[in-house]
């Protein structure tokens, strides 16, 4: 890849909305946008460190909620959204720490059902704390963002451009850490935990400190999401959501920033244009069947495809499709062990 | 005073005794060498080392503190490195990320440092890289630094894994077994690997069963069975011992 090509495509996100201005489309990107950065973080847990998270959305659901307690009517309390982005996204980190404690000595299929369960947990517990978050109705007329005296109203424009500059954030924050001390000791840990403590790594902190910024993405996604929809409830946070962003991941190519944000903007136009487009044009044809509802029917299909045809995802990183297509050993061990060793 | 002692090392697994009353002690700047039959308990002192077990009885210490009962990576940061019996690499990382990945414990960039990329942290970086492909020199693997560790050669692999030990800076350098597998070149290779290694300061103690290669370079020699020690002393002695022909061999009829 280019080293422009970043820019070059950040540049052509900001001319995107205003060649193509119709308000649908603005509004689709600023949502598409939303789960990119839950991608993105999502990416740093289990692309990055290799730790399987079921229940990400937990931490998009306290993120959102964290603004709506403290930024609308509902306690009357009105922290500025700037502010709030800090706020939420610790808050956020904080949960990804409490969470991610218990799970330490869980690997894999072990770790993917605990985190399974925070995420069925976590929007349970908003449904029933009904006297802090209203309940099933959630929390509503959340504050809008504002520059000094221009308020953000109900146009997509101004979220898009706020996600926008939160993705460009995310994007360098990410990929900063992968090439560090950090980044490589979660590498460590995904490839051989064992051997990663005896090169001197601390996998409790190490591991913490995936949950901890993978979270606090969310946060900041949950933001982002929250003001512009100006609404948080719990059904918005289900494991549905968990399952999407996954499958983002896994489409676009974990551990790879560019294959996640491609493969989180495959999974929501598919969701929003796709499917119902593809449902008006066979009722054309007399067919009616509502695509829409057996998106996860659809979902699942993708993955299988996926992993049959290409299970390192659209774009991967050099790493994984070296891993998944090396197949078993190229040069195994044994096989040198027996015919060079001396008699 | 010795470097890394163990005095009445005991490990117990439920009823089974893997490690009995063990006393042993490496001297700073040797080359001592564990030997003993299969399952005679070697791993599990390299384990009991390292802290991957802590000991069921008895006191580690490793110059001049306890270290039995802390954590795998605290040890490893205060000065003890190892190699695996069957080689653990970072399989999907180049040589040379395994190399900085092992320089991890003396690296200062924290999670902000590592965020923002301030200059320190990419002084640090530069600094770690360099000194990475001198130790990749050091085993003579520089020129395959961008591969895949997993796509090196087993001879190779095992040098990048030594590497990987040294980045460290241990003083104190546990080998399992690094000559398994490896043909008569290769070892020949080893053994003057291990010597130079020694002149840089590193006490190296080593588990092995190659006893040409043993005899030519440990000072002493320890034999365990059955998890307790049966010999110690110097190579000839201690191969012309009847115990440890009888724990080889079995008892003559």
């Amino acid at each position: 890849m280019g080293r422009l090509q970043p820019y070059a495509l950040f540049a052509a996100a900001i001319v995107l909305p205003l060649v193509f201005s119709n308000g649908g489309f603005v509004n689709f990107l600023a949502d598409a946008g939303a789960f990119v950065l839950l991608a993105l973080g999502l990416n740093v847990v289990v692309g990055f460190a290799g730790l399987l998270d079921l229940g990400y959305a937990a931490f998009f659901a306290i993120g959102s909620y964290t603004f709506a307690m403290l930024a609308s009517p509902q306690f009357g309390i009105h922290i500025p959204f700037w502010v709030m982005l800090f706020v939420a996204s610790g808050v956020a980190a904080v949960f990804g720490i409490l969470l991610g404690a218990p799970t330490l000595r869980l690997r894999g299929d072990y770790l993917a059902i605990v985190t399974l369960g925070f995420g069925e947990i976590v929007p349970q517990t908003f449904l029933n704390l009904s006297q802090w978050t209203g309940g099933p109705n959630g929390i509503g007329s959340l504050d809008q963002p504002a520059i000094f005296n221009f308020r953000f109203g109900f146009q997509a424009l101004p979220y898009y451009y706020l996600i926008l500059g939160l993705i460009a954030v995310a994007v360098l924050a990410a990929s900063n850490l992968r090439a560090s001390r950090l980044g490589r000791a979660w590498m460590a840990i995904r490839e051989d935990e064992l051997a990663a403590a005896h090169a001197g790594i601390n996998t409790t902190t190490t591991k913490l400190a995936a949950f901890a910024i993978g979270a606090s993405f969310s946060g900041l996604a949950g933001c982002a999401y929250a003001s512009k929809l100006q609404l948080v409830s719990p059904d918005q946070f289900g494991f549905n959501v968990s399952v999407a962003v996954l499958s983002m991941l896994v489409l676009g190519g974990m551990g790879n920033i560019p294959g996640v944000i491609v493969g989180s903007l495959v999974i929501s136009s598919l969701d929003r244009f796709i499917l119902p487009q593809l449902t008006n044009f066979m009722h054309g044809f007399g067919i009616s069947i509502d695509l829409t509802n057996s998106r996860f029917l659809i979902y699942g299909v993708i993955l299988v495809l996926t992993m049959l045809f290409r299970p390192e995802g659209l774009i991967p990183s050099r790493q994984r499709k070296a891993e998944l297509r090396a197949g078993p050993d190229v040069l195994p061990a044994e096989q040198t062990l027996y015919t060079e060793a001396a008699p | 005073m010795a470097l890394l002692q163990l005095e009445s090392v005991s490990l117990h697994f439920g009823g089974l005794v893997a490690v009995d009353k063990l006393d042993f002690s490496v001297e700073a700047g040797s080359i001592v060498t564990m030997i003993g039959p299969n399952g005679a308990g070697k791993s599990t002192v390299f384990n009991l080392i390292t802290g991957i077990y802590a000991p069921s009885g008895g006191r580690i210490t490793f110059d001049g503190r306890t270290i039995s009962g802390l954590k795998t990576s605290t040890i490893a940061a205060g000065g003890i490195s190892r190699t695996f019996q069957n080689i653990r690499l970072f399989a999907f990382m180049s040589a040379l990320d395994n190399v900085m990945t092992g320089e991890h414990a003396r690296m200062r960039a924290n999670v902000l440092d590592s965020l923002l990329h301030t200059p320190a942290q990419r002084a640090e970086e530069r600094r770690v890289r360099e000194r990475a492909f001198e130790l990749l020199r050091f085993v003579k693997l520089d020129h395959v630094g961008e591969n895949y560790a997993r796509n090196l050669a087993y001879g190779m692999q095992r040098r990048l894994e030594i590497a990987r030990a040294l980045a460290a800076e241990p003083k104190l350098l546990l080998l399992d077994e690094p000559a398994a597998g490896m043909n008569a070149n290769e070892k020949g290779e080893l053994i003057d690997l291990i010597r130079r290694i020694r002149d840089l300061g590193v006490t190296i103690f080593l588990i092995e069963h190659d006893m040409r290669l043993v005899k030519q370079i440990s000072e002493r020699i320890t034999v365990l069975d059955h998890g307790e020690k049966i010999a110690e002393g110097l190579p000839d002695a201690v191969c012309a011992d009847p115990k440890v022909i009888e724990a080889y061999l079995g008892a003559p009829a």
